[in-house]
């Protein structure tokens, strides 16, 4: 290493042979860098869950524009929006198919534990609204009391998830009725339940005895093909009267959603404050390690001065010293973050996942804070004065 | 700059520490010349300003009055970067060997050769295992300073002032840590090196058992040259 570093340098490596002097210093250094990594790791694997997560049932769907309430920041969130709306929109003419979305919370009492699902009324008689590859068999909706459920919910054991088929379906009592459920579709635990259920808005409704057919959560829009969502959009605020009315494409309603869960929820500002500290935390480690080691050399730090060498030469050691650690340090933080958040979603069923995306800006931001640390660092190195040694 | 030009030529030279009611005049109109090749001695006191003229000549402190000439430079207004520049060209030794605890002997000395621009790994190594050899310690050049004896380090620290070739070492008691025959031999060393290489070498001692090899010695009091014993 020592060799490697004195070509890639073109110099002695100094910061390096200075650091692996003290070896249960040098150790506590990494440990202390590869727990930052630790940190920052773990929250932006929540974050990026709760990402997934908040995105994963727009996937269910299939739409050019979503129209919600105003109150209404997520999926799940929110107000009524009235039929009437729908049937206004069907007048532009580029709007071709319209369908209420109901969303609605079902637990499933299973004795042991109660499932969570949030749970879908959809229309199965318009299949173009879902997913291609999503639901196979939507048409079996149709029959009352019919349910589509999520084989990877959490708390579902897999064994009986794969055990539901039309031929062989799954009844259960929720909420007063009788749901059957004669599919499976893949959908995964998030943060708001354990997993997903689809079932007919006929159902939904009987589960949900309040509501009323005439005032879904969401309404779905379709357009023709070539057709412009921006200006149709544009059309549709024109055309429908209530203007409280959120009129997005249904991306940018995931999006905003997406925006929501990580600037508006506490969750999201959580995370986001966790992967703030993990920085903060790598930083000061850093910086005590860089500082306490040029407070150790300050005396030979001045003879290098006072032989000649000039302030980029030492720079150029506690950088190479601040990029020896956030390196170093990077790879055990790497495979421990690596394992925790696979612990994490196996515990958890959360898309918790290591992700190349992550690995690199994780490793850029360790190089880039552990330089910010060194060059603050260096500002110790004015107490070096070679006058002092004489 | 010709050969026979004084490597450093002093003139009316003061220099003061503090300021206002506290400010005290450390050295005062000193005149002096260090020829090449020559060995001064330089005693005298604690507090009769000698290390402040050793640290005014090696460009360790910035010159307030009178004029320092080094190396054709003169040092009084020349920045840090002129500074610098003309302390790649000296050879320090100090009282405490300051050598990098987690540096080899050979890459202590190192140091002191690679500080000049240009120079390689292989021939920074080859100059610092050379200076090793001329202070005896060929045998130890892969010894980290803690497993060197006191006087061995501070035989490193002479081979790392050396190795660089330079035009003039500034030496502020360097024999101090040493046994007789091993100061002889450093002294003996940097005498040699003056006749050999023309290397010029100012050095402050209270040591009485090296005044015989020097030049000529000065004797500071006050801030002042009160006696210059010797020829050159």
């Amino acid at each position: 290493m020592t060799r490697l570093l004195q070509r890639l340098l073109g110099r002695l490596p100094i910061g390096w042979l200075q650091l692996t002097h003290k070896r249960g210093r040098f150790a506590a250094a990494l440990s202390g860098v590869a727990f930052a990594n630790v940190l920052v790791f773990v929250q932006l694997g929540l974050m990026n869950a709760m990402g997934a997560a908040t995105l994963k049932p727009y996937g269910f769907f299939q739409a050019d524009i979503m129209i919600s309430a105003s109150d209404a920041n997520a999926l799940s969130d929110g107000g009524n929006v009235a039929r009437q709306w729908m049937l206004q929109a069907l007048a532009d003419p580029d709007v071709v198919e319209g369908m209420g979305l109901f969303v609605g919370n079902v637990p499933w009492d299973r004795g042991d534990r109660d499932i969570t699902f949030t749970t879908f009324g959809i229309d199965p008689a318009r299949p173009a609204f879902v997913a291609p590859g999503v639901i196979e068999d939507l048409h079996l909706l149709q029959v009352q009391g019919a349910a589509i459920l999520d084989r990877l919910a959490r708390g579902l054991p897999r064994e009986e998830a794969a055990a539901i088929r039309s031929q062989t379906p799954r009844s259960f009592e929720t909420q007063g009725r009788t749901l059957t459920a004669i599919g499976t579709f893949a959908g995964g635990g998030g943060f708001g339940g354990d997993g997903f259920m689809m079932l007919s808005d006929q159902t939904f409704l009987s589960l949900f005895p309040a509501r009323s057919s005439a005032a879904p959560d969401h309404i779905l829009l379709r357009l023709r093909p070539g057709a412009d969502v921006a200006a149709t959009i544009t059309r549709l605020r024109g055309l429908i009267s209530d203007k409280s009315l959120r009129i997005r494409s249904y991306a940018d309603a995931g999006a905003e959603d997406l925006r929501y869960q990580q600037t508006q929820r506490p969750t999201g500002v959580i995370f986001g404050f966790g992967v703030l500290i993990g920085v903060l935390v790598g930083l000061v480690i850093v910086y005590q390690v860089l500082s306490a080691d040029v407070a150790d050399h300050l005396r030979e730090y001045a003879t290098f001065k006072a032989m000649g060498y000039g302030p980029r030469f030492f720079l150029g050691i506690v950088t190479e010293e601040a990029l020896v650690l956030g390196v170093l340090g990077f790879l055990p933080g790497l495979v421990i973050g690596t394992a925790i958040l696979t612990l994490m979603a196996a515990v958890t069923t959360l898309p918790l996942t290591m992700t190349a995306g992550m690995a690199v800006t994780v490793f850029m931001g360790t190089v880039v804070f552990s330089t910010l640390s060194g060059i603050i660092a260096t500002r110790r190195l004015a107490a070096a004065d070679p006058a002092d040694l004489f | 700059m010709t050969a026979e030009d004084p490597i450093v030529t002093v003139r009316a030279l003061n220099h003061w520490f503090g300021s206002g009611d506290a400010r005290k005049q450390a050295l005062e109109n000193i005149t002096l010349q260090l020829p090449r090749g020559s060995f001064t001695v330089l005693m005298g006191p604690s507090g009769s300003g000698k290390t402040t003229l050793l640290t005014l000549i090696g460009c360790l402190r910035s010159v307030q009055d009178g004029s320092v000439r080094l190396l054709g430079h003169e040092l009084n207004g020349a920045d840090d970067h002129a500074l610098t520049r003309l302390r790649q060209r000296l050879g320090f030794i100090f009282q405490a060997h300051n050598l990098h605890e987690s540096l080899t002997a050979l890459q202590n000395v190192m140091m002191g050769v690679q500080v000049r621009p240009g120079v390689s790994d292989a021939l920074a190594s080859q100059a610092a295992a050379r200076a090793l050899g001329l202070v005896g310690l060929s045998d130890r050049m892969d010894y980290l300073p803690a497993n060197l004896s006191g006087g061995q380090k501070q035989r490193v620290a002479v081979a790392r002032a050396l190795a660089g070739n330079p035009a003039l070492v500034l030496a502020d008691e360097p024999t101090a840590a040493l046994d007789k025959d091993s100061a002889a031999d450093v002294v003996d060393l940097l005498k040699r090196l003056g006749t050999e290489r023309g290397t010029t070498t100012l050095l402050v001692t209270h040591d009485t058992r090296i005044l015989d090899r020097a030049d000529r010695i000065l004797t500071l009091e006050d801030g002042r040259i009160v006696s210059v014993a010797g020829t050159g």
